[in-house]
C-alpha cells in the first residue's frame, strides 16, 4: 500500500509540532490582524504599527534562518554569504516597487529618482518587465536561484568544503556589495531603493497592508517550516546528513553528493530570496549594506544561537538574537558588536547544540530524575523525538 | 574453497586474452555477443583485470606495474606487509585514485580509470575501508536504507518510500549480520566489531558483483572473525571477493587463493601453504 502524499506530510512532525503551528497560525493570522485593525490605539492590547513591523522583520529572518539550517545544519554546508540571496530577493522586488511609484517620485518623472538625478534617459535592460507584479516575483526565485545554482556547481564540482567555502561566499557577498555601491550598476548605488509607494496599487503604509504582509511573511515561514521538516524527514534528508557526516563514504554506496547538494543549496538561496522579496516592502528599505559580509555572519550566529540541525532552533535563534538586537539598538546601541560577538563565543564554547541543545539536555535531566515510572523512559528516548543529529552530534551532551 | 586451476594467469596468455577485449570495448564485437554498454560483461570469466597499474605519491612509487586478475565468484586473499599498497589497489579500483599508467577493467568492458567513484559504485564494485566508517548519527536501519541498492538520484530520494520488498532485504540483510536487534539503534554506539558487521551489511544492500574488503576482522574478537569468515565463504560464488588482511588464520579460514604484494607489485600468488613456502614471502616478511 502506497501512503498519500497528504499523510506522510502529516507524519513527518510530531503532534505537538502540529498543534505548534496551529498556535503560530492563531497568533499571525488572528491575532495579530485583530490586535493592530480592531483595537483602538490607547486599548492595552492593541498592537503597535512599530510592533507589526519589527515582528514581521523578524519572521523574514526566521525564514532565513531556516534556509541556513538546511544547509549548515544538515548539509554541513557553511555558507557566509546568505546575505546575498536575501538581499537579490529584496533588490528583484524592490525594482517592482520602485516602478510602482510611477510619478509619484520628487521628480514627477517615469523613471526612478536615482535614474533621473544620473540622468539617464531610459530604463537598462535589465529592468525590463520589472512593472509586472509576476515578472518580478519570476525574479525575486530566479536571481538567487540561479546565481546559486552557478556558483554552487563550481564549488561543488571542484569539492570546495569547510573554511575555503565560506570563506569564498564571504567573497562573494562582499563583491556583490561593492558592485551595488556603484550609481552605474543601476540599483540606486548606496542609497538603494526606498519611498515606495505601493503594491499592486494599494497604499504600501498603511494598516491593512502592513497586517497583509505580516500574515503572508508568516504564512512562508510556516510554509518553509513544514517543506524544511518534509526534506529532512525524507531519504533525501538521511542522505543530506550522512554527506555531512562522511561525504566520500556516500559516494562509494553511489550517491552523487554535487546534486544533492546543489539542490539544498540552490533552494536555501530561493528562500532567501523570498524573504528578502517580504522584508523589503515591510522595512520600506533596501540598499547594499544588506550585502555587507556581517550581515551574513550573523545569520549564522542565528542558527548557532538556536541550535543547528533543528528547524525549531533556527526559528528561536534568529527570533532571540533580533529582539536582543532592536532592544539593544534602541538602549545601547554601542554595545550591540560586543554583545553578539559575546552571545557567539559563549554559545561556541558553552552550548554546541544551542538554546534547543541546553532546553534537551535539561529535559534529559529533569526526565532522569523523575520518580519510578517516568524514569522508565531512558532520557535518550526523549532525544529521539529530535530531528537526527540534534543531540550527541557534537558530543555535547554525552 | 573454489577450486584453481589456473595458477598465476598474468603474463601472456593474460595479455593475449586482454588484447582481444580492445575491439570488443570498442563495439566490434568478433566473439558474437551483443554488448551492452555500461553492463558488466563477465563472458571471460574474470570480473576484474588490473595490468600493470602504476601509482606515484610524490615519486614514491606505492604500486608498480601491479597486475591482478580476478574470477567471477572467486574469493581472494591478498596479503603484504604493511605499506605495500593493498589499500592503494583499492583506491586504483574504486576511482578514488587515478593511476598513472596501466589499465583496469571491470569485467571486460568497463574501463574503470574513466569513470568516477559512484558510476563505480553503480556498475557494481562494493567497498568496506579500512578503518570503519558507517553513518554514525543515522540508525543501523538507516545506514542499510541508504546503502541499498535503489535509483539514488535526487528526484528520487525525495520521494522515496521503503517498499515491503525493500523492508524485506534490509530485514534479511540485518540477520545475515546479526544486527536484527539493533536495527533502530544509532550506529555510533555500536562495538567497533558490530560497525565492521555494518558496514559489511551496507556492502550486501547494494547488492555488488565485487565485493572489496580491506582488513574486515581488524578489531574483531576471535569469535567475531569466525563468523565472518563463514558469512564470506558464504558469499563467495554469487559474489566475486577481494579481501585485505594480516590476520593469517582468518585468510587460513577462507580458504581462497592468496596473492602477496610487496613495495606495490605482486610478489607471489597461489593457496595459503604454497605462498607461505615460497622463499621470496618468506624473506619479505622475516627480513623485516
Ligand atoms: N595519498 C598518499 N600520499 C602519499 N603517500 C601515500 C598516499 N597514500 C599512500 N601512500 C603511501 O603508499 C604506500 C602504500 O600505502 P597503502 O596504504 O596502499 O599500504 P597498505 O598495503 O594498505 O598498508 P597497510 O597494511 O598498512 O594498510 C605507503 O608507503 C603509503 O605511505
Ligand atoms: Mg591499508
Amino acid at each position: 500500500m502506497r501512503t498519500p502524499f497528504t499523510v506522510r506530510l502529516f507524519n513527518s512532525m510530531p503532534r505537538a509540532g502540529w498543534a505548534a503551528l496551529a498556535l503560530f497560525a492563531l497568533f499571525a493570522w488572528v491575532w495579530v490582524p485583530l490586535a493592530h485593525l480592531a483595537l483602538p490605539a490607547d486599548h492595552a492590547l492593541h498592537l503597535s504599527s512599530y510592533w507589526v513591523s519589527l515582528l514581521g522583520k523578524i519572521l523574514c529572518y526566521m525564514v532565513v534562518a531556516v534556509a541556513m539550517d538546511l544547509i549548515w545544519g544538515y548539509a554541513g554546508i557553511l555558507s557566509l554569504g546568505h546575505g546575498l540571496f536575501f538581499a537579490l530577493g529584496g533588490y528583484a522586488f524592490g525594482m517592482y516597487l520602485m516602478r510602482q511609484i510611477g510619478r509619484d517620485g520628487s521628480y514627477g518623472a517615469e523613471l526612478p529618482d536615482f535614474m533621473v538625478f544620473l540622468d539617464w534617459k531610459e530604463l537598462p535592460w535589465y529592468w525590463w518587465g520589472t512593472d509586472s507584479f509576476l515578472w518580478a516575483l519570476l525574479l525575486v526565485v530566479a536571481v538567487p536561484g540561479l546565481l546559486a545554482w552557478v556558483f554552487g556547481y563550481f564549488a561543488f564540482r571542484s569539492r570546495i568544503k569547510g573554511v575555503y567555502f565560506a570563506i569564498i561566499t564571504q567573497a562573494l557577498t562582499y563583491a556583490a556589495m561593492l558592485l551595488f555601491f556603484r550609481n552605474e550598476t543601476g540599483f540606486g548605488g548606496n542609497n538603494g531603493f526606498t519611498d515606495f509607494k505601493r503594491i499592486l496599487g494599494h497604499g504600501i503604509t498603511t494598516p491593512e497592508m502592513r497586517v497583509v504582509l505580516f500574515a503572508l511573511s508568516a504564512a512562508l515561514l510556516a510554509g518553509v517550516l513544514l517543506l524544511g521538516r518534509y526534506l529532512v524527514t525524507s531519504r533525501f534528508g538521511r542522505v543530506l546528513a550522512a554527506i555531512r557526516d562522511a561525504e566520500s563514504r556516500v559516494m562509494f554506496i553511489g550517491y552523487n553528493p554535487l546534486h544533492y547538494k546543489l539542490f539544498v543549496w540552490t533552494l536555501s538561496a530561493v528562500l532567501c530570496g523570498l524573504a528578502g522579496a517580504l522584508y523589503v516592502p515591510q522595512v520600506g528599505i533596501i540598499n547594499p549594506s544588506e550585502m555587507s559580509p556581517a550581515n551574513s555572519i550573523e545569520i549564522a550566529v542565528w542558527v548557532a544561537v538556536g541550535g543547528r540541525g533543528t528547524l525549531v532552533g533556527a526559528v528561536l535563534g534568529a527570533g532571540i538574537v533580533n529582539l536582543a538586537k532592536s532592544w539593544f539598538t534602541v538602549s545601547f546601541p554601542e554595545y550591540w558588536p560586543f554583545f553578539l560577538g559575546f552571545l557567539f563565543i559563549a554559545v561556541t564554547l558553552f552550548l554546541p547544540n544551542g538554546v534547543i541543545g541546553l532546553w534537551s539536555t535539561l529535559r534529559a535531566r529533569l526526565g532522569a530524575r523523575r520518580p519510578a515510572p517516568a524514569a522508565a523512559e531512558p532520557p535518550v528516548q526523549g532525544a529521539a523525538a529530535e530531528p537526527p543529529a540534534a543531540e550527541s552530534s557534537r558530543g555535547a551532551v554525552a | 574453497m573454489t577450486p584453481h586451476s589456473n595458477r598465476q594467469r598474468a603474463g601472456a596468455e593474460f595479455v593475449a586474452e586482454r588484447e582481444n577485449l580492445r575491439p570488443q570495448w570498442e563495439g566490434e564485437a568478433s566473439t558474437g555477443h551483443v554488448l551492452q554498454p555500461g553492463e558488466l560483461d563477465l563472458s571471460h570469466k574474470v570480473i576484474l583485470y588490473l595490468e600493470d597499474i602504476t601509482v606515484s605519491f610524490d615519486g614514491f612509487r606505492a604500486l608498480n606495474k601491479l597486475s591482478l586478475a580476478i574470477d567471477a565468484g572467486e574469493l581472494r586473499c591478498i596479503i603484504g606487509p604493511n605499506g605495500a599498497g593493498k589499500t592503494t589497489m583499492m583506491d586504483v579500483i574504486t576511482g578514488k585514485t587515478r593511476p598513472d599508467e596501466g589499465s583496469a577493467f571491470f569485467g571486460q568492458t568497463l574501463d574503470l580509470t574513466r569513470m568516477r567513484e559512484p558510476e563505480i559504485a553503480h556498475a557494481g564494485i562494493g567497498r568496506k575501508f579500512q578503518k570503519p566508517t558507517v553513518f554514525e548519527q543515522h540508525s543501523v536501519f538507516e545506514n542499510l536504507e541508504l546503502a541499498m541498492k535503489a535509483d539514488k538520484r535526487v528526484r528520487r530520494s525525495l520521494f522515496a518510500r521503503l517498499s515491503s520488498e525493500e523492508g524485506d532485504r534490509i530485514a534479511a540483510v540485518l540477520e545475515r549480520i546479526r544486527l536484527a536487534g539493533e536495527a533502530d539503534r544509532q550506529a555510533g554506539l555500536l562495538s567497533h566489531g558490530q560497525k565492521q558487521w555494518l558496514e559489511i551489511g551496507m556492502l550486501l544492500m547494494q547488492e555488488p558483483r565485487l565485493l572489496l574488503l580491506d582488513e574486515p576482522v581488524a578489531g574483531m574478537t576471535d569469535d567475531e572473525t569466525e563468523r565472518t569468515a563463514e558469512l564470506f565463504v558464504s558469499l563467495a560464488g554469487e559474489h566475486s571477493l577481494v579481501v585485505v588482511e594480516h590476520d593469517m588464520a582468518f585468510v587460513e579460514a577462507l580458504g581462497g587463493k592468496v596473492t602477496v604484494l610487496h613495495e606495490g607489485s605482486v610478489l607471489a600468488e597461489g593457496d595459503l601453504p604454497t605462498v607461505q613456502n615460497d622463499p621470496r614471502v618468506i624473506e619479505v616478511y622475516l627480513g623485516r
